[in-house]
């Protein structure tokens, strides 16, 4: 058996394929032991973890964890001392360890079951760190290096002096398509090559010439970057590049003088003048902060009192700025820095956009007449007409999420054009004037009657639906009695179609109860009226003139 | 669909296998070393590393780098943990790299190439030979060239990519030695998809519950944090969302307006059972408790735990104007109203509503915009147009000029002047781009060669705007019908396409490839949509393993998405899968949403 090994042993170290050792067997005994009883442990945790419902929810307290089972295995750790150098000492090719004992569940049987598929791909590289592992031979071929990197040996590329050789090297790795290998390689071509030479071979080469910028960029090499992008004629990512840089400038002044100098930078004329408002916007933040963090230490304005700044305006977006002046300096004259107008003007602000800000600050604030004022225009005869930026049922949500009183929102409300959202939003916010009105307009006596319930017992609005309803009530009831009494209607018919609905119910319930002579009260009415209300529209006011006449 | 013709689902693989595999990887690991350990474990390893191993006390952080130059890296031992695939699900496996998405489409890194390669290698050699491989895109493509020679068992005559060398081949096959041979294979198909080939789909906002739940609370690592809003207490809760839960298991791929009402028929049948108690006697009772009690109240739970879910996903979404949002996708994708849908976003940004969701919807309008445009992308202009640039030159659509530069302004005003490196990133992904007005193809073609030729009018701003390429999102559209004729309403009850995800208005791009090139068994037929979508399109089959559709492995497909897949997307697949009898399994490079796309571009703050 020994014999064997010894042979087998040998057998491995002259070959130069990389192989499994067949450790020794109490060596590997002892660390299956360790590890079937880590496993196992670890086992019941996760298993757990996998039907039972409570540990669903890890709150945070270490259940079962691998320093746990690192604690186990750490008091068995002469044994993988042992195990540990007697691998040093079988010398560089072995890497894998590959247990034999067969258990239920652990390690073992896990390897055993991937024996007939190919072990090495399972069995982590162990025994031996990575680090530790040097290749000494010199003789591999670009290729075989770049296969061997692939698998994640060391190896030393030192010996590739010419360029010939760095060259198919690189293009070897480019063609294994590993990252790694090829960033490594470039690494090391970096480091042998003067600039001028690897920028040259590398515009050719696009793929390296990737891995190589975004090394640069990860790494934080930026005048080695700068210098690559400018020998490749990338102007325009030069200035990006650079512009970028900003991002780790933390001190406000600083940051801006530095964009300053990013303003020459070779961008595209559309860019170059982003830069520019970029520099602008920041200056006048300086400025703005700090008038108004000493307005502020000051106390003495009220705006700044009762509303206390929570956070600097410096770096923040055009809009936040706008909306922060339009917040602050309202009423500032067009002179000063930080008044509203001025920011409009200086960056070119769109209306829509202007308004859409100026409105939110206002509204804010609770400061309806400036929020009234915003969407009033007037036309050259002077009128006065109501212009949102959006849509007047957006504009409404706005004013709603800022707590906006009712009287203030059905005003914005009424002026919905879709009748449906229209009804909908005034249903919403409860703008029972708007509902009342719509329905009125739309002669839905159904939804009105309807809305009643809605609205307050004895409010207003409950007058106000009463007396729509009893109104075209009133107007059938009038033509009703007329009718029984048989006096002359001068147009009956133009008549009746104000008030079909109603009328229509009159003449119905008349016919129901053969002409009484005296119709019920108006309640009744209305409860007919909400019956027939369909009939109504399509039975028309002749129709009506009819069954009225039928009915009398 | 013929519901006589349909088979069941076979079962998936069982994933299991990889967890456990992952979990022993590390302790074996660990045992390695001597003494007692301090781990340093990056904070963004946490959450993978929880749910292999459910550790909950590390410290954390370092990175060779870092040791090195303070010199303590001798002190240290490094050693690599291999762990490339986690099992979220039964049907889903994801490598974790959320950072894949940007190395790669933006930077051009190919950094994560290999540990896809190996994920699919060590998928392989678990599992058995793929029979057959489709894919599409330039990743999807390299990816498979090292390891196609792996998972392919050498034999005269088959059909391997042509970059292959002899060498590698080689040595691969000496590796893989004895590997695969006389395993079962237990997936028949598998079809890689780079992300570039469709961002339309996964800027969509998301509407099956599943998706709906990652955009609003974001998904991490299969499980979610719901807040005292949804608990309804003072306190949150992390669930594990996964096919475990039989509540969640029931509406994740449900549409949204379907999950109320299936949560209410639970509730009532839940009360039913509990209901049953009354009147029981003693042993019946004592039954009931010792059998049923613990399921009902946990169901009970995730009951009310999902409702609270649903309840404040309404609320949120009312907030957002969510309808209206979808309305002007609905249109975005289909066409029409471009202008309504331009001011709507108009509005969006001077409101200052979400950055990111601006974004995404800038970025829609630009992909779906209808025009002659042309793309950009990873070529400066200076040297000769490499096939690489190519890749990167997905559905190069655009805005006009105007409309560009409008949206660009209110929203550096907006947002702040900065995004100006966003816009900058967005524009080398040909997400958002600028069409070049009035240049036709040829005269761009020219325009190239002029640049190439003369290093000195390589003007980089030009150039940028250069390789030509009609815009394709309308013209795939058009030919794929990804945009369901509707007489009347879409059905989502009984849903009869997968456009069902998107509330009937869209079939997903991805997902149509897949159905479309598994159904004829490759490309042929379908030439005209790889063109669209810039080819590298591919088709490679193991002559070893037998091409038998009764075999239940050949209904097993993979679908591997290379950038992220998003959940509307293994929502939709699923449904195929159901409809044709078959089952997908998916292996991500990470879950993705239209947020974390946006996310990836934006220019960090330091």
């Amino acid at each position: 058996m020994s014999r064997a090994r010894a042979d087998e042993e040998e057998y491995w170290h002259s070959s130069k394929f990389r192989a499994f050792t067949f450790d020794d067997e109490d060596d590997e005994l002892s660390q299956l032991k360790e590890s079937k009883r880590a496993v196992n442990s670890l086992r019941d945790i996760v298993d757990d973890d996998d039907d039972d419902l409570e540990r669903v929810s890890w709150s945070g307290e270490p259940v079962g964890s691998i320093s746990w089972s690192i604690k186990e295995t750490a008091s068995g750790s002469t044994s993988s001392l042992e195990s540990r150098d007697s691998s040093l000492q079988k010398g560089s090719s072995s890497y894998a360890a590959f247990p034999k004992q067969v258990s239920s569940y652990s390690l073992s049987s896990l390897f055993k079951a991937l024996t007939d598929t190919g072990v090495k791909n399972y069995a982590p590289e162990l025994r031996r760190p990575k680090a530790e592992y040097k290749d000494y031979s010199s003789d591999w071929s670009p290729k075989d290096t770049v296969r061997r990197m692939q698998r994640g040996k060391v190896c030393s590329l030192e010996r590739f002096r010419s360029l010939q050789d760095k060259l198919v090297l690189l293009d070897e790795a480019v063609a294994g398509h590993d990252g790694n290998v090829i960033t490594a390689v470039l690494i090391f071509l970096k480091r042998t090559l003067r600039r001028e030479i690897l920028f040259r071979e590398l515009e050719v080469r696009q793929v390296a010439l990737c891995h190589l910028i975004h090394f640069l960029k990860e790494t934080g090499e930026q005048k080695f970057l700068l210098d690559l992008l400018r020998f490749l004629d990338r102007t325009e990512e030069v200035a990006l590049s650079q512009y970028r840089e900003h991002l780790n400038i933390q001190d406000v002044e600083k940051r801006r003088e530095f964009l300053k100098g990013c303003i020459g930078l070779p961008f595209s004329a559309e860019d170059t003048s982003h830069i520019q408002d970029h520099y602008t916007l920041l200056e006048r933040q300086i400025i703005i902060e700090a008038n108004d963090r000493h307005l502020e230490m000051a106390g003495q304005s009220e705006i700044f009192r009762k509303y206390p700044r929570k956070a600097s305006i410096l770096n923040m977006p055009l809009v936040t700025t706008l909306f922060y002046s339009c917040f602050y300096h309202y009423r500032e004259a067009e002179g000063t820095f930080s008044s509203p107008t001025n920011l409009k003007k200086t960056f070119k602000i769109p209306d829509k956009q202007y308004v859409l800000t100026a409105l939110a600050a206002r509204a804010k604030l609770r400061a309806w007449d400036d929020v009234d004022a915003l969407l009033t225009t007037k036309n050259w005869l002077g009128y006065t007409k109501k212009k949102a930026p959006i849509g007047f049922h957006r504009l409404v949500e706005i004013l709603q999420r800022n707590n906006a009183p009712v009287q203030v929102l059905q005003e914005y409300v009424r002026l919905v054009e879709d009748v449906e959202t229209r009804l909908n939003l005034a249903t919403k916010y409860k703008c029972h004037d708007v509902v009342i009105e719509t329905y009125r307009d739309l002669k839905d006596r159904i939804q009105l009657t309807a809305y009643k319930c809605k609205v307050e017992r004895g409010s207003a609005e409950e007058e106000q639906i009463n007396s729509i309803l009893n109104n075209t009530v009133r107007t059938a009831y009038f033509f009703f009695t007329r009718l029984s009494s048989e006096t002359d209607v001068a147009n009956p018919v133009e008549e009746l179609s104000t008030c079909e609905g109603a009328c229509l119910a009159v003449g119905l319930s008349v016919k129901a109860e053969t002409a009484k002579s005296s119709p019920e009260p108006t309640e009744q009415l209305c409860y007919y009226s909400l019956h027939d209300q369909r009939l109504s529209v399509t039975v028309g006011a002749r129709g009506l003139w009819d069954s009225g006449i039928q009915a009398g | 669909m013929a519901a006589a013709g349909r088979r069941d689902a076979p079962e998936p693989p069982d994933f299991g296998i990889l967890k456990r595999l992952a979990r022993d990887q590390l302790v074996y690991l660990l045992e390695q070393l001597p003494g007692k350990k301090d781990l340093f474990i990056e904070a963004d390893l946490m959450s993978p590393l929880d749910r292999i191993a459910n550790v909950s006390i590390l410290k954390f952080y370092a990175c060779e780098m870092v040791l090195e130059e303070e010199g303590v890296f001798g002190d240290v031992t490094c050693d690599e943990w291999s762990f490339y695939l986690l099992p979220l699900d039964e049907d889903i496996i994801s490598m974790e790299l959320p950072e894949f998405f940007r190395d790669y489409f933006l930077e051009g890194d190919h950094r994560w190439i290999n540990p896809v390669a190996r994920a699919l290698q060590l998928l392989n050699s678990l599992y058995g030979p793929f029979g057959k491989a489709h894919g599409i895109g330039r990743c999807a493509k390299a990816s498979v060239s090292p390891v196609a020679v792996l998972w392919l068992q050498p034999r005269p005559g088959t059909l391997y990519p042509s970059q292959m060398s002899h060498e590698l081949w080689q040595d691969l096959e000496e590796e893989s030695e004895g590997e695969g041979q006389g395993r079962k294979p237990e997936i028949g198909h598998v079809f890689l998809m780079d992300r570039d080939v469709d961002y339309v789909t996964a800027l969509c906002s998301q509407v099956v519950y599943e998706g709906l739940v990652d955009d609003t609370f974001r998904i991490k690592c299969g499980s979610v944090d719901f807040g005292p809003d949804v608990t309804s207490s003072d306190k949150s809760i992390k669930v594990l969302l996964n096919s475990q839960d039989k509540v969640f298991s029931q509406i994740r791929n449900e549409h949204f307006s379907r999950v109320f009402g299936f949560l209410s028929q639970k509730s009532r049948n839940l009360q039913t059972q509990y209901d049953r108690r009354r009147g029981m006697d003693i042993k019946q009772m004592k039954d009931f408790v010792s059998q049923e009690l613990k399921g009902l109240k946990q169901e009970h739970r995730l009951l009310s735990l999902h409702i609270g879910a649903c309840e404040s996903i309404m609320k949120k979404k009312t907030k957002q104007d969510f309808q209206e949002t979808i309305k002007a996708e609905h249109s975005l994708l289909e066409g029409f109203d471009i202008r309504e849908s331009t001011s709507f976003i108009e509005e969006h940004i001077d409101r200052q509503v979400s950055p990111i969701e601006s974004l995404r919807l800038m970025c829609l309008l630009s992909l779906t915009e209808n025009g002659e445009s042309l793309a950009v992308l990873g070529w400066s202009g200076t040297t000769r147009p490499q096939p690489w640039h190519r890749t990167h030159l997905v559905l190069p659509t655009g805005l006009i000029p105007k409309d560009y530069r409008s949206l660009k302004t209110q929203y550096l005003q907006s947002y702040g002047p900065e995004h100006l490196l966003t816009f900058h990133n967005l524009k080398r992904m040909g997400l958002l781009t600028e069409q070049s007005a009035g240049e036709t193809l040829t005269a761009v073609e020219s325009k190239v060669s002029k640049l190439v030729t003369d290093r000195a009018a390589g003007k980089i701003t030009d150039a940028f705007n250069s390789l030509a390429r009609k815009s394709n999102f309308r013209a795939i559209s058009k030919k794929l019908g990804l945009i369901p004729r509707l007489d009347g309403e879409y059905d989502l009850k009984m849903p009869r396409d997968m456009a069902y995800v998107f509330g009937g208005a869209y079939v997903p791009l991805s997902c149509k490839i897949i159905e479309q090139v598994l159904e004829r068994r490759g490309w042929q037929g379908l030439e005209e949509v790889a063109r669209l979508l810039n080819g590298n399109e591919f088709s490679v089959s193991d002559s070893t393993v037998e091409d038998n559709p009764a075999c239940e492995s050949q209904r097993v497909i993979l679908a591997v998405f290379l950038g992220g897949c998003t959940f509307s997307e293994i929502s939709a697949l699923r449904f195929l899968g159901k409809e044709r009898g078959c089952k997908f399994i998916f292996l991500t490079t990470a879950i993705t949403n239209s947020a974390r796309m946006m996310e990836a571009m934006i220019e960090a703050k330091a």
